[in-house]
């Protein structure tokens, strides 16, 4: 298999670090990076690129209509818009707090709150 | 709550609740005055992650970030008043400050000894920026259309054009297309981003926004509400080069232009602000120009990081606890204006041997360069960097133990 070589931004830290990734069938060295994360970074995006969402919630209390959400962990790339489908079908009608998980099993994870509900 | 302590700082967000817990570990009273209703700041609406990963070690989202500190606030029963707006601020003959403050509860009077400003920073408007054309309704701040989305729940655009490569731009352009609407492109006036390279790759690269460097928007059109904007490619002079317009047909224009400190209460007490950054002059206790008022987070100068904010806030809110009036010597820290755009702090009080905390940004990309810092003539601390970038700050400590003359940052490309 030819030799392919590709260039990424490593998106694990504000470093940011500009990966030079070159791919020789199994075979894939990465330079640029200023620690081993990048080099785990690079290899999954060749391989299975994954990515945490964020995002809210709607909640049936006026004075906090949306709860800040996320991915508990990562989900693969392609699936980021079928989570974003299952978090919008969702009402949240009891108080949560910061960890609770909102729906169940999303693209391999749990959709958890990021914030408490507050008092008022 | 009372009506004298020793520290009052004014703004809940993460420099805000940074410096009151600090102080109040220090020994002394606080109180913590926040204008809004919740504590937290703008983190409130920043839920995508990345926050916290110099302190903490994790990726946390903007809400779980201050959600830990005002946890901490509260197990250590600082007092805080929320929906409360200071609208003036005096020092006292003896040193102190009052403070007058309007909130829900009827105006309260308010006196302290020191004072920390942690009242962060405000977007650029349309107003400051300059666009021919019609002023109709669909033209938002990026930190406006964040607070529509994540706070109210209210999707503002269906098909936008981003001005602007700020990083609360790029990270909007990913927030609006999750959510469903068509971000045509992000337009930028300079030949650089201004905003984290990550964030290009996460935010705009993920979902195909094209970046469009050298080319800004020179005309919005709409009578009532946006219908189109018209933009247009620059020279190396930024002006707008004739016959390279385009017209792109959509709902909202939104701003991510830049970020100014505020500082309306602090030029109120007469303290000197800094041209490079927009906000006070301060020394390395983080005490401006105005004896007993130190600043800190995003009021002293815009950073990108929520790490650097709150550390600023640790260090101004534990040296606001330990202020006691008395004679300084604050000597300039010397730098090439050339090669660094800024630096925090600008001043060193010889009075004192405190440890230097100094942020900075270079003037310009630099490769491979290394950083400086000199005390009394002699290197105490050199860093040598990949890579350095006017859009990422940079912070480097240093402990100090010995009196001292002279401070300069210096670099070497």
């Amino acid at each position: 298999m030819a030799e392919q070589v590709r260039e990424m931004t490593c998106i694990v830290c504000p470093n940011g670090c500009r990966l030079t990734v070159t791919a020789d069938g199994e075979n894939i060295t990465v330079t640029g990076n200023i620690c081993k994360k990048g080099e785990q970074f690079a290899r999954e995006e060749m391989t299975h690129p994954m990515r945490t969402i964020s995002s809210t919630v709607a909640t049936s209390f006026p004075h906090f209509p949306r709860l800040p959400v996320k991915t508990k962990d990562v989900i693969p790339k392609e699936d980021i818009f079928k989570a974003m489908d299952r978090i919008n079908e969702v009402l949240v009608t009891e108080k949560v707090h910061v960890g609770d998980v909102i729906i169940p099993d999303v693209c391999g994870t749990d959709i958890v709150a990021t914030e408490d509900i507050p008092d008022c | 709550m009372k009506e004298i302590y020793d520290v009052i700082v004014l703004g809940g967000g993460p420099a805000g609740l940074a410096a009151g817990i600090s102080a109040t570990q220090k020994g002394a009273s606080v109180l913590i005055i926040e204008r809004e209703a919740r504590m937290g700041g703008i983190l409130k609406q920043c839920i995508h992650d990345g926050f916290g990963l110099v302190r903490f070690g994790e990726r946390l989202t903007g809400p779980e970030y201050a959600g830990r500190f005002y946890k901490e606030m509260l197990e250590m029963g600082i007092d805080h008043i929320v929906n409360a707006f200071v609208t003036d601020a005096e020092k006292k003959p003896d040193g102190s400050f009052a403070l007058t403050v309007q909130s829900a509860q009827g105006i309260k009077f308010f006196h302290c000894k020191a004072l920390v400003l942690a009242c962060g920073c405000r977007e650029r408007t349309a107003k400051q920026v300059f666009i021919h054309g019609d002023r109709p309704a669909g033209v938002f701040t990026a930190g406006t259309a964040q607070h529509f989305v994540n706070i109210s729940g209210y999707m503002p655009v269906k098909k936008c054009v981003i001005l602007g490569s700020g990083d609360i731009g790029m990270i909007m352009a990913r927030r609006l297309t999750l959510e469903g609407a068509e971000v045509e492109g992000v337009y930028e006036i300079k030949d650089t981003p201004a905003g984290l390279a990550r964030n290009i790759a996460q935010c705009l690269d993920d979902y195909n926004i094209p970046l469009h460097l050298s080319t800004t928007v020179t005309r919005v059109i709409g009578a009532k509400h946006v219908e189109a904007v018209e933009v247009a490619r620059v020279d190396e002079k930024m002006k707008p080069i004739p016959g390279t317009e385009r017209m792109i047909e959509c709902d909202s224009l939104i701003l991510s232009v830049g970020l100014l400190p505020e500082n309306e209460i602090a030029e109120k007490l007469g303290v000197e602000i800094d041209p490079a950054t927009k906000g006070p002059y301060v020394d390395q206790t983080f005490m401006t120009s105005v004896p007993g008022v130190f600043s800190c987070g995003n009021a002293l100068h815009v950073n990108d990081l929520v790490d650097y904010v709150s550390e600023s806030g640790e260090l101004a809110g534990a040296y606001a606890a330990q202020y006691r009036p008395g004679r300084r010597v604050r000597v300039k820290i010397d730098y090439d204006g050339k090669k660094f755009a800024y630096v925090v702090p600008q001043y060193y009080d010889v009075m004192r041997q405190d440890d230097l905390t100094m942020y900075f940004r270079p003037r310009r990309e630099q490769k491979k360069p290394s950083v400086q810092l000199c005390v009394n003539e002699e290197t105490a601390k050199r860093k040598k960097y990949i890579h350095l970038s006017p859009s990422e700050m940079e912070q480097l400590t240093l402990k100090i133990d010995h009196p001292v003359t002279r401070v300069a940052l210096k670099m070497e490309v």
